[in-house]
């Protein structure tokens, strides 16, 4: 952690945590916040100008793809990192599908020792549930928590036997750490690629339909209620899932949920290009379940906004629609697109940030997404105003499947501090290391 | 207006339509010659990129591409790009780097001629893909129907069988709708597509509601690996509800039309006597299937003139 000073003068303060929104400085010594408010100065200190921008705890993703080990031509955990903090992320977390899989406090361990070298986000790696990903087989829950575990998931490889999800709910216990489920029948989804509707009828390509997921999410909030343990429903995409996490929440259960920016702000109407960067699964969904699915932000329904950024190289987006793998990247676009929930009036500034930051970091136990004197200097700095036209290309991602390219967006990270190193400024780059 | 690719019956207009009706017809007349051949597209390379299976239709663009004098060459590649390790795309830039004037393409998955209209330069026909779109067939059978009945407009017409695995039955909803015509569909429930009415048909489940009072009963060929399984229970099933015989033609119009895309399944989509003889037109429209495509050839790939520049759009970025 680093021992600079560094004063970041006359901003918006956002800080979820302490319910706080007003206008002053954050100072940061020590790797950790040393004070906040007006009339500070620390002259000594690197100067930050914050004028008109809002200065917020560094974001924390709580579902990303950073393919390494195995699939290093996609991304690694050094471009993944520094595409996370070019998007104000100070921490991410990845999921287990590399390969090897991350079932193993082993290759915890490797992960954790790379994202110390490479990144310069924090990365808190999610192990499989199952050995291999094959969704019969526990894995060693407590020894991948002692190794740095966050959370389990199998992700993208559903958990069809409802009799191993409720062994590992209940297993879970003993952890205290959430399960992620990647909801989808994978029998309802059969060959579906792109939701089922009027979409899927006039593209002639096979429908993924809404109750795939839908069923699932039902089956997991029942176990969940069995078990009494931590579930945590991964990108959720229909009004049928909403609503059916809202009426379990209502009657206790332990379950939190996220949900992605390209489901928050787009539908499957991006599809009719046969644009293979709007493949993604749970696939982009019709215009109301985006409505019902930030309602469920705004209510609290849905705790977090999460990118699920999916690396992938170009030649493997090349292909047929059906053939193309399902995923796009999302740390760079993320807060201008999710800003588009303030700017329509559904989140105030101070409430965007919470769902980017505070609530994400408390899912995970992990620090963040707080600016109160002694937290870790995980801080970001954020011009709502500023348009500007993304391309992937020039983003830091090894890949550029994102269905935003070559749009404006409005809204940008101007600064991103991790453990009170500067490691990303909007002018001069990606600073570390 | 007609635009540089002919991906789908969705994006024409009646005033496009029209124009390759009446195209069709002048062309008709060149295949009732002794010779069969006219100069029209001299010098021009016209590429089948059939990534499917297709023996009718490759052989009806070929034929088609010839009378009119182009020089065809026949490409068929293996099914799928993943087998062959190269991407669609790329198949498609190293094609386009050998400057053909049309590039007709069949491929099993929707979307691919588009794809492949993103990054050639060379207008793209698109010769079926996967469920979306085969406008061509819809165009033949339009004409057949125009010549059978003298209109389109006005007229009722039900597509009967696997309406959502057909392209077919897309690009003739289209049509039809387009030129005037009413479109009803019936099929086993699980073979109706979601929100199938947003394309502007009413969906029947019952043959005899959806043929009542048809002038044109058309039906789709349905695969085999479909007939049995989770989609249908049976053949013996399907045809004894969903096969069209002259018993239940009767709830048709009087001078009802039956036609078939083609190959039929003998005895379960059509019944074998329908099949042969009127008031089926199934040959009838493998006729006019050549002089619609050599209509579509010549408004797509005969429009480039001596001495216009081509269009570079570069061997790079697709999108």
């Amino acid at each position: 952690m680093s021992d600079r000073r560094i004063w970041i003068r006359g901003g918006r303060i956002l800080d979820p945590a302490a319910e706080r929104d007003e206008s002053g400085d954050v100072l940061i010594e020590g790797g950790v916040i040393a004070a906040t408010g007006v009339g500070l100065d620390a002259r000594d200190a690197e100067v930050i100008d914050a004028n008109g921008a809002w200065i917020a705890p560094g974001f924390v993703d709580l579902h990303s793809h950073l393919r390494e080990p195995g699939q290093e031509y996609k991304e690694d955990i050094a471009s993944g990192g520094r595409s996370a903090v070019a998007g104000g992320f100070a921490a991410v977390a990845c999921m287990a599908n590399t390969q090897p899989v991350n079932d193993d406090p082993a290759m915890t361990d490797f992960i954790l020792d790379r994202a110390a070298q490479d990144s310069p986000a924090r990365v808190y790696p999610i192990a499989a549930a199952t050995r291999g990903l094959e969704g019969t087989v526990m894995t060693e829950m407590s020894a991948l928590v002692d190794a740095g575990a966050v959370a389990f998931s199998d992700d993208g490889k559903t958990i069809m036997d409802g009799g191993v999800m409720r062994h590992l709910l209940e297993y879970s216990r003993l952890v205290s750490v959430p399960v992620i489920t990647h909801a989808e029948d994978r029998h309802l989804v059969a060959n579906g690629v792109v939701n089922e509707g009027p979409v899927s009828t006039k593209l002639g390509l096979p429908g993924n339909p809404a109750v795939a997921e839908e069923v699932l999410v039902v089956r997991d909030l029942i176990l969940a209620e069995l078990t009494g343990a931590h579930l945590h429903v991964a990108h959720v995409s229909t009004r049928g899932a909403v609503a059916a996490i809202r009426q379990a929440r209502d009657r206790g259960v332990h379950v939190t949920a996220e949900v992605t920016p390209h489901h928050l702000t787009l539908t499957d109407e991006e599809v009719l290009s046969y644009d293979t960067n709007t493949k993604v699964a749970p696939p982009l969904r019709s215009a109301a379940d985006v409505l019902a699915c930030r309602e469920g932000l705004v209510d609290g329904t849905i705790d977090v906004i999460a990118t699920d950024h999916a690396p992938h190289a170009m030649h493997e987006k090349d292909l047929e629609f059906t053939v193309a793998p399902s995923g796009l990247i999302g740390f760079e676009t993320a807060f201008p697109v999710v800003l588009d929930l303030v700017r329509n009036g559904e989140l105030s500034p101070l409430e965007l940030m919470r769902r980017l930051s505070t609530n994400p970091a408390k899912i995970l136990k992990r620090p963040g997404g707080s600016l109160e004197v002694g937290a870790p200097a995980d801080v970001v700095i954020l011009d709502p105003d500023t348009s500007w036209t993304y391309d992937p290309a020039k983003g830091y991602s090894k890949s550029r499947n994102s269905p935003w390219a070559g749009r404006t967006l409005m809204g940008r990270v101007i600064v991103t501090i991790v453990g009170g190193r500067l490691v990303y400024h909007v002018e001069r780059g990606v600073l570390y290391p | 207006m007609i635009g540089s690719d002919l991906l789908g019956i969705e994006d024409l207009d009646r005033a496009d339509i029209e124009r390759i009706l009446d195209t069709a017809e002048h062309m008709r007349e060149i295949g009732r010659r002794v010779v069969k051949k006219v100069p029209t597209l001299r010098g021009r390379t016209i590429v089948n990129l059939f990534f499917e299976p297709s023996t009718r239709t490759k052989a009806s663009f070929e034929i088609a591409g010839k009378r009119l004098s182009a020089d065809v060459i026949n490409f068929s590649p293996s099914s799928s790009s993943l087998k062959k390790s190269e991407s669609i795309l790329d198949t498609a830039r190293t094609l386009d780097a050998m400057d053909p004037d049309a590039v007709v393409v069949r491929h099993s998955v929707a979307g691919v001629p588009k794809q492949m209209a993103d990054v050639l330069a060379a207008p793209v026909i698109n010769a079926g893909d996967g469920a979306h779109e085969h406008p061509t067939q819809a165009l033949l059978d339009l004409l057949t129907v125009k010549l059978e009945k003298g209109r389109i407009d006005g007229l009722s017409v039900a597509i009967v069988g696997d309406i959502l695995h057909s392209r077919v039955a897309r690009s003739n909803i289209y049509a039809f709708r387009k030129m005037g015509a009413e479109v009803c569909i019936a099929a086993p429930p699980p073979m109706i597509p979601a929100a199938v009415e947003t394309l502007g048909v009413k969906a029947f489940t019952s043959l005899r509601e959806a043929i009542e009072g048809a002038d044109v009963v058309m039906a789709l060929r349905i695969q085999s690996e479909r007939l049995t399984g989770s989609y249908l229970p049976s053949v013996r099933e399907y045809s004894a509800t969903f096969g069209i015989d002259r018993e239940k033609l009767k709830y048709a119009k009087e001078d009802v039309i039956v036609m078939h895309p083609g190959p039929v399944n003998r005895g379960v989509e059509l019944s074998h006597d329908l099949t042969d003889h009127r008031p089926s037109v199934i040959l009838d429209q493998v006729r006019n299937g050549v002089a619609i495509r050599m209509a579509v050839l010549y408004l797509f790939a005969g429009r480039r003139q001596e001495g216009e520049q081509r269009i570079d759009l570069g061997s790079g970025e697709g999108r």
